[in-house]
């Protein structure tokens, strides 16, 4: 079984295709990651399976209920993070907590296991209020906010954006956590480092899943060769390199350009001498895996 | 670093609201035509330093000076000469995109003449000319980003405030947008530029970590690494943070 | 629930502008319509031009005197005089006993009292008469069983043009004519208006705002509990409000309740659940708390006021004007507030005024649940 499965939703706002045929199949126990640039279609389809709207055309099943028709079976049994920050800001976190557990029909005693290891990093501050908190806090927050009901499937939309880089590792590893006591996690986001970290991902452009696959596969289903291009004077290296034939894609990445090639056509040592040629200095070329930005940035092309 | 190219000077800065300091006795410098990374963890202080460097809030104690102006004093020279730019705020949505540049052009005191001289130049560099009277909210995100810096530069500023400009925006975009940066470094404009993408952090010339109101670490991304032997800001940063 | 509950309350308590608006500006606008804007004349200067002299024009001279209302400026002689007097503003009013005063009224039955004000503030001018011719009226009836003739003139600076005066309830129902206990009513009516339809309604459009409605939304909640939750805390603070007017009104301005307490209060919930309704209605249509207050605003606060006859007599207003404020809520319940308060009916009196507003109320029930969404769009 699937905890979600769509079949050709398609949503648009007036005359804006927000999401075009979208099919998907997320597998029980999964993280799944929804991986796209802000304005890609991914808060719509994250409401479209958390019952909040409606879809123009196809079918939507949460834990094999039709989003559509049984939409109350599918409120009792997720926990959704909107993208904004959706707290109380004037409740204290354990009031947040409190309340949160209420609407569900529980306490937060009863289900203390499940937000425990997160709970836990937050309970010094538990009389602080919402709208003091840092941002990495506030984020914890909302997670066990979305957790305090012990849900079947968790819907986070854009839960790390504006995060800054540790509070975003420490939450990934409490998703794995989450994950290992068998909850389905369902997370987008529009870094694209973060999609490593899940099962499986969906890239998402424009309203169109570029692929679904495992990171794993999707990196090693990019066939250009990939190298790390480095020179003393970077700005004139790249457009030196854009210059050059057969060549894919040239972006900087941190402190050196990544330079996809086809190595038929051309072969490091003759992009060595070019570059020679253009009077670089401390040159240094070197063949690498693609990262998931690196794919991303390849499928958009195509 | 000769002293006539400090750009800005930040000697003891602290502030304080109430009994929380938001920033405790910061010091450092940014030389001009430098892109400058301005990293930290939320809630570390960083928007106050911002803010202070502007000339929109007052330092409670300690000595900045941005292009020579005193922040207490010549606020209004030094607003003459930045430009701002945040994720939030940027431009006005229902307005169209010659509009924008219209309005904060007029901001700066520019004549009519100018201000569509350099719209037209800066159009014609986004490639975006056929855009010139579309309106904003009918752009993709990463099309405003890019006209939101353009029409932070409409007033030849010394230094531009990027508040993470890159945020949300997508990988091809996002290196497009730090080609502008290079650019507009090129031509001698000092971008002093926040982010969460830590490999963004290694683009600039320096950086600064910043956490609970303190310079954890400055230098360049190269030196940094050797200092703290690690390969990536990444770590760097989540080292030091933690 | 009872955690939805006890969150809206923390959200009220916590928000120090809003408990100020709340308990606040009833006390507020009580005593500022009480006090300040009051329309009470005292110490009136007139003049009494008596051609009789005799018993009975001392008497009711003597009877009008003595009432705080008016102080003798100055006794005349002569018409001519009376005019000068105007002119200059002294006087605001004059009393002018025919001939043979006593005489015309024991034997004729008809003697002759002529009362002549300075229009040019109509209001005063009107207070004046009213008040005049209420002391008048006393007299007759308790000094004398035999009929008097009085027959009232009022002048705009000088020449005489009858009028007929159209204060009987009043002076039946509010002896002493006090203004205030004429805006007491219209002011439970804006305040149960403004707490309850506009509070609501911006405190469910501040969910939207926030994105916590989302999550509610994707809760097993109910879209009923989810208006009860928000209502409830407000139905509680309504029902204080009214009842601290009613203890100042009564306390500090001596305005009585003649009716039943029970039917006035019930009265005043099923007119807080009207509001709140209308309230969720708003909710429904907007989107930010922005939209929320200015609907309220200009959709409920501002007709209220205008047309609900707490400012203006409806009964002066222009045809088509007449005809909308009877789909004012707020027209009724100030009608059965005022029956019950200062004529002291009960239920078989304001029966019909009470079944237009459970009417409405059961229609904008119905409306805002049904409106009341289930998702987002």
């Amino acid at each position: 079984m699937f905890s979600i499965k769509t079949k050709n939703i398609s949503k648009a706002y007036k005359d804006v295709k927000a999401l075009k045929n979208i099919n998907l199949n997320v597998k029980e126990g999964e993280i799944f990651g929804l991986i796209g640039p802000d304005g890609a279609g991914k808060t719509t389809l994250f409401r479209i399976l958390t019952t909040l709207i409606l879809p123009d055309k196809g079918r939507a099943f949460v834990k094999g209920y039709d989003v559509v028709k049984k939409y109350k079976k599918i409120r009792k049994i997720v926990g959704y993070m909107p993208g904004k920050f959706s707290l109380y800001q004037d409740l204290s976190v354990e009031e947040n907590l409190n309340f949160f557990a209420s609407i569900f029909n529980t306490t937060v005693s009863e289900n203390y296991e499940t937000i425990k290891d997160i709970y836990s990093q937050l309970e010094p501050f538990k009389k602080r209020l919402a709208g003091r908190l840092s941002g990495g806090m506030k984020q914890k927050l909302a997670l066990s906010c979305a957790l305090v009901h012990k849900p079947e499937i968790l819907f986070l939309d854009e839960p790390t954006t504006g995060v800054d880089a540790v509070s975003r590792k420490e939450f990934w590893d409490i998703l794995n956590k989450i994950k290992n006591t068998g909850i389905s996690i369902f997370v987008s986001t529009p870094y694209m480092e973060e999609a490593g970290l899940c099962d499986r991902v969906a890239f998402i452009q424009k309203g169109e899943i570029l692929t679904v696959d495992t990171p794993k596969n999707i990196k090693s289903n990019f066939h250009d060769t990939l190298a790390a291009v480095k020179a003393d004077n970077m700005y004139k290296l790249i457009t030196d390199l854009r210059a050059l034939k057969a060549v894919q894609a040239v972006f900087r990445f941190g402190k050196s350009i990544h330079l996809s090639f086809d190595i038929n056509v051309i072969n490091p040592d003759e992009i060595l001498s070019y570059l020679k040629s253009k009077e670089h200095n401390n040159i240094s070329i070197k063949k690498i895996d693609p990262n998931m930005e690196d794919c991303f940035m390849k499928l958009m092309k195509d | 670093m000769t002293r006539e190219n400090i750009l800005i000077k930040v000697n003891n800065l602290t502030k304080k609201f109430g009994r929380f300091t938001a920033v405790d006795n910061l010091s450092f410098e940014v030389e001009k035509g430098e892109i400058f990374g301005f990293l930290g963890a939320n809630g570390a202080g960083k928007t106050t330093v911002i803010k202070i460097l502007c000339g929109i809030l007052s330092p409670s104690s300690g000595d900045v000076s941005v292009d020579g102006f005193d922040v207490y004093s010549q606020t209004e020279k030094i607003k003459k000469n930045i430009g701002y730019m945040s994720q939030n705020f940027s431009l006005y949505e229902d307005l169209s995109v010659y509009e924008n540049f219209r309005f904060f052009g007029g901001i700066y005191g520019l004549p009519r003449k100018e201000i569509k001289k350099r719209t037209d130049y800066f159009l014609k560099t986004l490639g975006l000319q056929d855009k010139k009277d579309s309106v904003i909210s009918s752009l993709p995100l990463g099309w405003k980003q890019k006209i939101a810096f353009s029409v932070a530069q409409i007033h030849n500023p010394k230094i531009i405030f990027l508040d993470e400009p890159t945020s949300g925006v997508d990988p091809v975009t996002r290196r497009q947008f730090w080609d502008m940066i290079y650019k507009t470094a090129h031509s001698g404009i000092t971008v002093f530029v926040t982010t969460h993408y830590m490999d963004e952090a290694e683009y600039c010339d320096r950086i600064s970590i910043m956490d609970a109101g303190k310079i954890k670490a400055i230098d360049t991304p190269e030196n940094l690494k050797k200092l703290y032997k690690e390969n990536s800001i990444e770590k760097i940063f989540i080292k030091l943070i933690r | 629930m009872k955690g939805f509950l006890i969150k809206e309350f923390r959200h009220i308590f916590r928000d120090f502008r809003l408990m100020l608006i709340l308990f606040g500006m009833p006390v507020v606008q009580v005593l500022l319509f009480g006090f300040a804007i009051t329309n009470d004349i005292k110490n009136a200067p007139i003049a009494i031009l008596d051609n009789s002299k005799d018993y009975l024009t001392q008497k009711i001279t003597d009877k009008i005197l003595s009432s705080d209302y008016f102080i003798l400026k100055k006794n005349l002689n002569t018409n001519n005089e009376i005019g000068d007097y105007f002119k200059d503003g002294s006087v605001k009013e004059v009393i002018i006993f025919g001939n043979n005063f006593a005489e015309n009224f024991l034997k004729n039955k008809n003697a002759n009292i002529q009362i002549i004000t300075d229009a040019s503030e109509p209001n005063t001018a009107r207070l004046l008469i009213v008040y005049t011719n209420s002391i008048i009226n006393d007299f007759q009836q308790k000094q004398l069983s035999s009929s008097l003739e009085i027959n009232n003139f009022v002048s705009s600076g000088k020449l005489l043009k009858p009028v007929i005066l159209t204060t009987e309830f009043k002076m039946l129902y509010n002896p002493e004519l006090k203004s205030v206990f004429m805006f007491v009513p219209g002011i439970i009516a804006i305040l149960l208006m403004l707490i309850c339809a506009m509070m609501t309604s911006m405190s469910i459009a501040k969910e939207k705002e926030l994105g916590t409605m989302e999550i509610l939304l994707v809760s097993p909640l109910k879209p009923v509990q989810i208006i009860a939750g928000k209502v409830l805390p407000y139905v509680l603070l309504s029902f204080i409000n009214i009842i601290t007017i009613l203890l100042i009104s009564y306390f500090v301005f001596k305005m009585p309740v003649q009716g039943s307490v029970f039917l006035l209060l019930s009265e005043s919930i099923l007119f807080i659940i009207m509001s709140l309704s209308l309230g969720i209605f708003i909710s429904t249509v907007s989107n930010t708390q922005q939209t929320a207050m200015f609907i309220s605003f200009i959709g409920l606060l501002l007709p209220t006021i205008l047309l609900s006859g707490f400012v203006f007599p409806i009964e002066n207003m222009p045809l088509i004007l007449q005809y909308l404020s009877n789909i004012m809520p707020s027209k009724w319940f100030i009608i059965i507030i005022k029956s019950i308060m200062l004529k002291g009916v009960g239920i078989n009196y304001i029966w019909k005024e009470t079944l237009i507003i459970i009417f409405m109320t059961a229609f904008f029930i119905v409306l805002s649940v049904k409106k009341f969404k289930i998702r987002l769009e």
